[in-house]
């Protein structure tokens, strides 16, 4: 199980913050906000490489000695960065790419929602 | 998508235009069917490109909304894109299907613009969700070709 989930909006504002109870929250923003500049480094350097797959899922952007980080973005420019336990051996590559699939499908059906505003925050009760 | 949905969709985008049309402040009805338009676009396309690798530049998109997005909505492609690599760029649909239904021939010629501004908006709210801000219009020469020209505000 991811230890933090953060969609982060076109201009770089937080649409929904996820945090495992019992964490270091602060921490962890500091490692989203990693996460954050790495994919910036990556949408813009993408662009210039040959090769590039051009894929929305982005990998692992950095892994610290406790957590990783992974990133994915979307089309509308919309950031989803997850992050997980070092020793959490159970999620491979492809599960963390199934589940941002997954969050990416959730995250277009809360823009086709006829009560949400693109751009504000996501709230669910 | 079945033959029933096909043309319900159709029918409701011209029962949109009607009642909009038809209202009492005429003046609106033009920039609310685009408004329509637009918010459609914009959410539609968050669905439409979740399966799409990641756009390579401002081109790549357009020849996305001229060949993906025209089948999904329009059942065809954009007969023809040209642009004049400035920002400017026009697609022509010979055969637009939301013009399709009136007769050709000049009699109703010049109720055309009501039934294209819907798909300004929504070539409009698609390229804003996208990352690029335009301003689209549209003109009817002859049914039922359509030629829209987007306009890319820069800075």
């Amino acid at each position: 199980m991811a230890v933090s989930l953060t969609i982060i909006g076109k201009e770089n504002s937080p649409l929904y913050i996820w945090m495992d109870e019992g964490r270091d929250s602060l921490q962890l923003q500091y490692l989203a906000h990693t996460g954050l500049d790495v994919i910036q480094e990556k949408i813009s350097v993408g662009q210039k490489l040959p090769g590039d797959s051009r894929e929305l899922y982005l990998g692992l952007l950095y892994a610290s000695e406790e957590y990783k980080i992974y990133g994915y973005t979307t089309n509308s420019k919309i950031k989803f960065i997850v992050i997980t336990d070092v020793t959490n051996a159970a999620l491979r590559d492809n599960e963390i790419r199934m589940m941002f699939r997954h969050l990416h499908s959730i995250y277009s059906t809360v823009v086709c929602n006829p009560f949400y505003v693109p751009g504000e925050k996501i709230s669910s009760q | 998508m079945s033959a029933a949905e096909d043309v319900l969709f159709e029918l409701l985008h011209m029962e949109i235009v009607k009642t909009f049309t038809d209202s009492k402040d005429k003046d609106d009805a033009a920039s609310k069917l685009e408004y329509i338009g637009f918010t459609t676009g914009y959410r539609f396309v968050e669905r439409a490109t979740r399966e799409t690798n990641r756009f390579k530049d401002e081109l790549d998109i357009m020849k996305y909304i001229c060949k993906v997005f025209w089948v999904s909505v329009f059942k065809k492609e954009i007969d023809n894109l040209r642009t004049n690599h400035q920002g400017v760029y026009v697609l022509n649909d010979n055969n637009f299907r939301f013009l399709t239904r009136i007769s050709s021939g000049k009699q109703y010629l010049q109720y055309a613009p009501r039934f294209v501004t819907f798909t300004c908006g929504l070539i409009r709210g698609s390229l804003a969700n996208l990352g690029i801000n335009c301003v689209v219009t549209a003109e009817v020469s002859h049914l039922p070709a359509c030629k829209f020209q987007v306009q890319v505000q820069r800075g």
